[in-house]
């Protein structure tokens, strides 16, 4: 179980974590990196699965399938873009 | 080892393969392979999720993961590079749509209990919904859906009701839970409307950047409700650098985040009417290859108008014509230059340009004064010098490229007109300065056989 402080320290340590990923990078990347950290935050789709596989009623199962749909998206979408983007750096000294 | 600690030990992989590959994705050698692995991530916590236990709608789920799965999948491989600032708009707004779902569902359920967790996740569903319907309005607007920026007095007194009136439902939802949770949605759903529509096109890229941080904080808030480590440290990871990023853009646009949002851009532009002095000078294709092809040093300034003729390509074969000829060739791109950051890079590499021959504007500036030619591509106000020197200016104090230190200054553009902000460059008055009049990509075509020729 994740409470309390815990919850609080993990959520500082991950804020610094991604500050300083994205601190030094170059400008030629920020489009495909928003695209990347765009993907990462996919990892939305788990939490709608949960949500999905314990709702009850039609309203409810209703918005967690649009939900699953909406996570999904989120997931492949930002995969398929960014992976599009990032295979065309290449650099001129050979190593395709 | 019970499946819930096998579904743990996958969540700790998958946060701790995300970060790594973020890590990657933030130098060029290795952005490829980054993506790779934190898809790797996704796959094996998506895969180990099925397996939580006292789970139903199996059936149902994989159908949706399916229908937003697939679609995500074909629009996302067949959109054309130029398009993409509005494709990422897309999927953070099913992200955000997504994490409102889940705070809608478990609200409902009544799941939600002690007033931490219950506060956490209205924010986190309000600022999920603001991002999901603020995301569409910017992706309408990018796409051309949506084509005037509506504006009215008193507007941001109108979104600070509708701002108030979100939170205190929000406050209710907290305190008499599920309370009005639909009003709740409701409202942030129209708040991310409100917000989005009066800002303009041009500083759109801002406020994606902004929504994809805001995603991220929601998909965060949801994984304490949720109880899920993966998604409060994968979203935790993407709003704080995603705050980062929106702020680098805003600064390579010169404007405050605040500036952006609440104040509407086009209106100050027509107060510097007084034009440049000089006139402009027509140049003629045969001309300017020799110019070019004769030079030791060539700057290249590509900017949107170049990938709105799709002549990227035909660029890149005339540099490579002259590289050809022993000339030196460099591209300078202009932060803002494209739709976004960092999007010339990308149309660039699109049509085969090594990035190792692409340079900022920090890193090249100061090799203007040593360049025989500045060839200016579809760009205009990030090499226009009234950036440095008149206050009047709408775009004075932008850093802008020092393409005036040229030798020489050629200018491929359509015609004469002024660029996005609408206003007149002084550089293409310069005495140094000669227009090459026409269609972008034609007029590097016939460039290229002229070069070739000579």
């Amino acid at each position: 179980m994740i409470d309390g402080f815990i919850a609080l320290y993990i959520f500082m340590l991950a804020a610094f974590t991604g500050y300083e990923v994205i601190a030094r990078v170059p400008v030629i990347l920020h489009t495909p990196l928003m695209s990347g950290s765009n993907f990462v935050h996919g990892i939305v789709l788990v939490g709608a699965m949960v949500a999905m596989g314990r709702a009850e009623g039609p309203l409810e199962l209703t918005i967690a399938f649009l939900g699953v749909v909406l996570a999904a998206g989120n997931a492949v979408g930002g995969y398929a873009v960014t992976e599009r983007m990032l295979e065309m750096f290449k650099s001129s000294k050979g190593k395709r | 080892m019970g499946a819930a600690t096998a579904i743990q030990a996958s969540y700790f992989i998958a946060a701790a393969l995300f970060i790594f590959g973020l890590k990657r994705m933030s130098s060029p050698v290795t952005a490829r392979s980054g993506i790779v692995w934190a898809g790797v991530g996704m796959v094996v916590a998506t895969l180990i999720t099925f397996l939580t236990p006292g789970m139903s709608n199996y059936g149902l789920m994989t159908v949706a993961i399916a229908i937003g799965g697939i679609a995500a999948w074909v629009t996302g491989r067949r959109v054309a590079m130029t398009n993409m600032p509005q494709m990422i708009a897309l999927y953070n707004g099913m992200g955000g749509g997504a994490a409102a779902a889940i705070a809608a569902v478990e609200l409902f359920a009544g799941n939600v209990h002690g007033p931490s967790v219950l506060i956490l996740g209205v924010l986190g569903g309000i600022i999920g919904a603001v991002s999901f319907s603020g995301s569409l309005i910017a992706f309408g607007k990018l796409q051309g859906l949506i084509k005037r920026s509506f504006r009215f007095r008193g507007q941001n007194i109108v979104n600070l009701l509708i701002l108030t009136g979100t939170l205190v439902a929000g406050a209710v939802v907290v305190l008499y839970a599920p309370g009005p949770v639909t009003l709740l949605f409701a409202l942030a759903l129209v708040l991310g409307v409100t917000m989005t529509l009066p800002i303009g096109g041009a500083d759109m890229p801002v406020v994606i950047s902004l929504y994809n941080a805001l995603t991220g904080l929601a998909v965060a808030f949801e994984g304490f409700v949720l109880n899920n480590a993966a998604m409060i440290i994968a979203g935790t990871v993407v709003g704080s650098a995603g705050t980062l990023l929106t702020q680098l853009m805003a600064k390579a646009m010169n404007r405050s985040l605040a500036n952006v949002l609440f104040s509407g851009f086009g209106e100050t532009a027509a107060a510097g009417a007084t034009g440049p002095a000089g006139t402009l000078k027509a140049i003629e294709t045969a001309d300017a290859a020799v110019m070019l092809g004769f030079s030791e040093k060539v700057i290249v300034v590509p900017g949107y108008g170049m990938a709105v003729a799709q002549a990227q390509h035909k660029v890149w074969e005339l540099c490579q014509a002259l590289i050809a000829r022993g000339v030196t060739v460099k591209f300078a791109i202009h932060p803002v230059a494209g739709r976004m950051p960092g999007h010339m890079n990308v149309l660039l590499a699109e049509a085969g340009v090594p990035y190792d021959l692409i340079y900022d504007e920090a890193e090249i500036n100061s090799e203007f004064e040593t360049a025989d030619v500045a060839l200016i591509i579809g760009a205009n106000d990030v090499v226009n010098p009234v950036a440095r020197t008149d206050k009047s200016s709408p775009i004075y104090g932008m850093p802008i490229l020092n393409a005036d230190k040229a030798k020489n200054v050629i200018v491929i553009k359509r015609g004469q007109g002024a660029g996005f902000s609408g206003i007149e460059n002084a550089l293409f008055y310069l005495d140094h300065a000669r227009m090459l009049y026409g269609d972008g990509q034609a007029k590097a075509a016939e460039l290229v056989q002229a070069v070739k020729a000579l």
